[in-house]
């Protein structure tokens, strides 16, 4: 077998294993582990192809005559797999300090659906063409919703029915036309570097089926369509720090990406993404400004999610090759920081049963490992060195100012400090404010060492990326000289 | 000869025997055998006329050796083998699943009369769609019709009495405008073969009686299929019959209509005069855009299951019918997938309600009118039931149309044939309709999965009797929406047969 059918094969069948392991809680966590370290031990398999200018294929079988569900893996794909796969090893630690601390039900259905839902997000990254990444797109929605619902009261209820509405109403009324448009006028819908859309499609045209890719991809929490992702929160943290931060949200901007690239190419999109520079633009500052009347502190880093996705999403409408390179880069170093963010709230909550913003005077004197972890990750969306996010911010920064989008370079300095302004008075409060009289009489630790371990390795990861981003910037680069 | 030769009397003749041996047998046991056993004979010789007319293209066969014009011609082409396959592939599924189904649902000392109705209504259904003789059609629609009444009056509701009553009268109003229009058709041409009739037709197409012969079929076969708004008899017919009979109609009864009203269409009048000299395409896209919505939106606000996802098939039906309007290959295409991706679908929704019905019936006292599936009963029904739960699930993706399933083929190459005519808007209608379906069937996802169940009680799954007819075409629902290589690839080849013959 080869690494790419072994990259579904393996998950699937920890799936199967996992439930299997129903009744062993030990056994069952064992299996997890062992699957997602195979697993990435399989992804890391094909970078060297990858790299070496290969590009591995498979073909499973045709859906409709012409259109087969087929997977090639090319840098782009590379990057947002090995990002998945490697996270989700990490994850799956955290998980089990997470779902043991706080005794959650329904444990094997949580780790089958994680399961499930990283075959699919893997799915989309190595998709080889249109059908494909639509078909696990949709999978991907369907295979979260039991994880959003988890808990099963009216507000994770409420929650998967906002998350199912807009997730599948905009890709059932947006996206599947495009993809179908797609066929119909290039007679394929495989991604090939420089487009397939044919030249002398008309602006009209084009401008449209943009509009239609833009807002089918609800994943990406381009406004309008952003309030799946707050009300995503319901979930247990581990879905909201892999999936609502990398696996689900990664998909969404990653197949903006992929799209402009491989659908489009950049030289037929010119003249016509001045709206969805504005529209990105928009939602970054928005997002920014929500995030910071926000007192509930998951709810805080989802809204900086929908800001974040907005940076691709604008980098990519900048149609530059160093903004396309700063959208993959930014792809990877926003999962590192925004996981490790979350972690973070899931240590709070689970350690001090806390979820506001207001109540966290203090708590880097009790947490101080934790609140470490959360400054890197802070640090790193805000995009000061030596974090990752700098790199990236600077690629599309510099991109934006090369090529006179100054509104841009306004949008991506605005939001810098937007994002100093609602992440750094926790820092501060965390460790320069008192712990409250009531909170002193309560003491708590940090959170059970699994937590901990997971957050720390992300964290640190955040800082390495920083330090070692040459080996990234070596995969990424074929996406633009090709 | 060999059997194979002689396969097409034996589609229909097999079923048509099995009904009045099993009523000469009057046990219920025996009449399932041999009924099951006709079924399957049926099955099988579908399989055969199958492979036939992929390599013939047409298979045609004289009653008696008596040829056409004179004699009466069974005429399978390719689309006719597809629905064979369907209505023969059903039944042989869900006779199976009548036998512990019934069970709860009929009284036993009429489980014999059953089968044997079954029997004639699949020999009915079989023969309409086999025949090559418009008065052939109408003999047999009547075969499979009464027996249809019959079949839906068994049930121990009372309701489904009045149900059948009604479905009585409307059937008969439509078998009446169907010979009417024979009636009017053999006036003008003399013949009832309907390939010598379309020629005949030809020299006389454009005068009243064979417009008025168009616009009676037309009708008539629109109220046998349940164009909106001509459904009326439907979901009270499909709430109140027994779950197995259910099961069965919806898969095939509306199915085979939609076949006739094709090949009158496409067969006999051809297209020049339906789709360039009357407004037929326009009123057909009325009416199957307010079946999608309409009827979509109507089954929302259902408080009964089974009438949720009848009023579904209504809704269904307007895809099928879309398709017909574009007067192209390709929508011809989608609505012959689609004929055959719903019926699998929603056979496979009926036979898991089946066993809803089956597992909630156990819990009450033997003998019981069978319970009414409110949605307040259905509180908690995942924990209970939870294969059949996550079946109807996947099903209900397949209404919606999600990837990966047969809905989602449907849905794309109907959106194809819209492109390829460049109705744009039709596209979104398409869509948008499709998110009525999301609706509808998260209405239960959230009742069976979120609601707590009103007391605490362990797992009570339907009999394995039940299930696996059941989760057999599940599984039919997700390999049709993966492998399209045999519904895309007969469907295509069958309208390029009806577009070539009606130009």
């Amino acid at each position: 077998m080869s690494a790419l059918q072994l990259a579904f094969v393996i998950p699937l069948l920890g799936a199967f294993g996992i439930a299997l392991a129903d009744r062993q809680p030990n056994l069952r966590e064992s299996v997890t582990l062992v699957t997602a370290v195979l697993l990435f031990g399989t992804v890391l398999q094909l970078l060297d192809p990858v790299l070496a200018g290969e590009r591995p294929e498979l073909t499973l079988f045709e859906l409709l005559p012409g259109l087969s569900i087929a997977f090639k893996v090319e840098p782009l794909g590379m990057l947002f797999g090995l990002i998945a796969s490697g996270l989700w090893i990490v994850n799956s630690v955290y998980s089990i300090g997470y779902m043991r601390g706080n005794k959650e039900q329904h444990q094997t259905r949580f780790y089958v659906c994680f399961a499930l839902s990283l075959v699919s997000a893997l799915a989309i990254a190595f998709a080889g063409n249109l059908l494909t990444l639509f078909l696990f797109y949709e999978v991907l929605t369907l295979m979260t919703y039991p994880l959003v619902t988890h808990a099963g009261t009216d507000k994770a209820r409420a929650g998967g029915r906002t998350y199912l509405a807009i997730l599948m109403g905009t890709s059932i009324l947006f996206l599947l036309p495009a993809v179908i448009y797609v066929w119909h006028v290039a007679g394929t819908t495989d991604f090939t570097a420089g487009g397939i859309l044919p030249d002398d499609m008309e602006g009209g045209a084009v401008s449209v089926l943009l509009a239609l890719f833009m807002f089918g991809i609800g994943k990406a929490a381009l406004m309008p369509f952003h309030r799946w992702l707050p009300a995503a929160m319901v979930a247990p943290t581990p879905v909201s720090a892999l999936l609502h931060a990398v696996a689900v949200v990664k998909a969404g901007v990653f197949s903006v990406v992929k799209i402009v690239v491989y659908v489009f190419g950049l030289d037929i999109l010119a003249g016509v993404t001045d709206w969805l520079v504005a529209l990105s633009g928009f939602t970054i500052v928005a997002a920014s400004i929500v995030a910071l009347s926000a007192d509930n502190l998951k709810r805080r880093l989802a809204y900086s999610t929908v800001s974040q996705l907005s940076y691709v999403i604008l980098a990519a409408a900048l149609l530059a090759p160093l903004s396309i390179i700063g959208a993959a880069l930014h792809i990877a170093t926003h999962a590192f920081a925004k996981i490790t963010l979350f972690f973070t709230a899931g240590a709070i909550y689970t350690a001090a049963h806390k979820t506001e913003v207001s109540q966290l005077n203090g708590i880097g004197r009790r947490m101080p490992w934790t609140m470490a972890a959360f400054t890197i990750g802070a640090l790193s969306l805000i995009g000061i060195p030596p974090a990752a996010g700098f790199v990236s911010k600077w690629f599309i920064l510099g991109s934006a100012a090369e090529g006179g989008h100054y509104l841009a370079v306004a949008v991506l300095v605005g939001s810098t400090l937007l994002n100093a302004a609602y992440f750094l008075p926790i820092v501060h409060a965390a460790f320069f404010k008192p712990l409250s009289a009531e909170d002193a009489h309560h003491p708590h630790g940090e959170a059970p060492w699994p937590m901990l371990l997971a957050l720390l390795t992300t964290a640190a990861g955040t800082l390495a990326l920083f330090f070692f981003s040459a080996p990234l910037l070596r995969l990424v680069q074929p996406l633009v000289s090709a | 000869m060999s059997i194979a030769a002689h396969l097409p009397a034996l589609q229909v003749v097999l079923p048509l025997l099995s009904a009045p041996l099993a009523v000469l047998l009057r046990h219920g046991g025996l009449a399932f055998a041999i009924v099951t056993a006709g079924a399957w004979a049926a099955f099988a010789a579908a399989v055969g006329l199958w492979l036939q007319a992929g390599e013939l293209g047409v298979v045609s066969y004289h009653i008696g050796s008596w040829a056409p014009p004179w004699g009466i011609e069974y005429r399978v082409d390719r689309l006719a083998s597809f629905v064979l396959l369907l209505v023969s592939g059903t039944a042989a599924v869900v006779l199976p699943y009548s036998r512990a189904s019934i069970e709860r649902e009929i009284p036993r000392e009429q489980h014999y009369l059953y089968y044997a109705m079954f029997g004639l209504c699949l020999a009915g259904l079989l023969g309409i769609t086999i025949t090559g003789d418009a008065f052939n059609i109408f003999v047999f629609l009547e075969i499979s019709s009464l027996s249809t009444y019959v079949l839906i009056a068994l049930g121990r509701d009372r309701r489904a009495l009045a149900a059948s009553y009604r479905y009585l009268i409307m059937g008969t109003i439509g078998a009446t405008f169907i010979v009417i229009g024979i009636g009017f058709l053999y006036l003008m041409t003399g013949t009832l073969n309907l390939a010598d009739m379309a020629e005949r037709l030809r020299a006389v197409e454009s005068s009243r009686p064979a417009l008025a012969a168009l616009a009676f079929l037309t009708v008539g076969i629109s109220l046998k299929l349940a164009l909106f708004p001509l459904h009326q008899w439907l979901p009270n017919a499909y709430t109140h019959a027994p779950s197995a009979v259910t099961a069965f109609l919806a898969a095939t009864a509306t199915k085979v209509s939609v076949y006739v009203l094709i090949r009158f269409w496409f067969s006999v009048f051809g297209e020049t005069l339906v789709f360039h000299n009357l407004p037929l395409p326009q009123i057909m896209l009325l009416l199957s855009l307010a079946a999608m919505f309409a009827a979509s939106f109507i089954a929302i606000f259902q408080d009964n299951l089974k009438r949720l996802f009848a009023y579904s098939s209504v809704g269904q039906i307007g895809y099928i019918t879309l398709g017909l309007h574009f007067d192209s290959v390709a929508g011809l295409t989608a609505s012959i997938v689609h004929l055959f991706n719903h019926g699998v679908t929603k056979a496979a929704i009926f036979l898991l309600i089946g066993g809803i019905v089956a597992a909630s019936a156990a819990t009450t006292a033997q003998g019981a009118v069978s319970p009414r599936l409110t949605f307040d009963r259905l509180a908690g029904l995942a924990k209970r039931m939870p294969l059949t739960c996550f079946g109807i699930v996947v099903a209900g993706l397949s209404l919606i149309g999600v990837p990966g399933t047969a809905g989602f083929i449907s849905k794309w190459t109907l959106i194809v044939a819209a492109l390829e005519k460049e109705q744009y808007w039709l596209v979104g209608a398409i869509l948008l309709s499709s998110l009525l379906a999301v609706a509808y069937v998260w209405r239960f996802v959230e009742v069976a999965y979120f609601k707590p169940a009103p007391k605490a009680s362990g797992r009570q799954e339907a009999p394995p009797g039940l299930l696996i007819p059941a989760w057999l075409l599940v599984l039919a629902t997700i390999w049709f929406g993966l492998d399209t290589s045999f519904t895309i690839g007969t469907a295509a080849e069958a309208a390029q047969q009806l577009v070539r013959v009606g130009k």
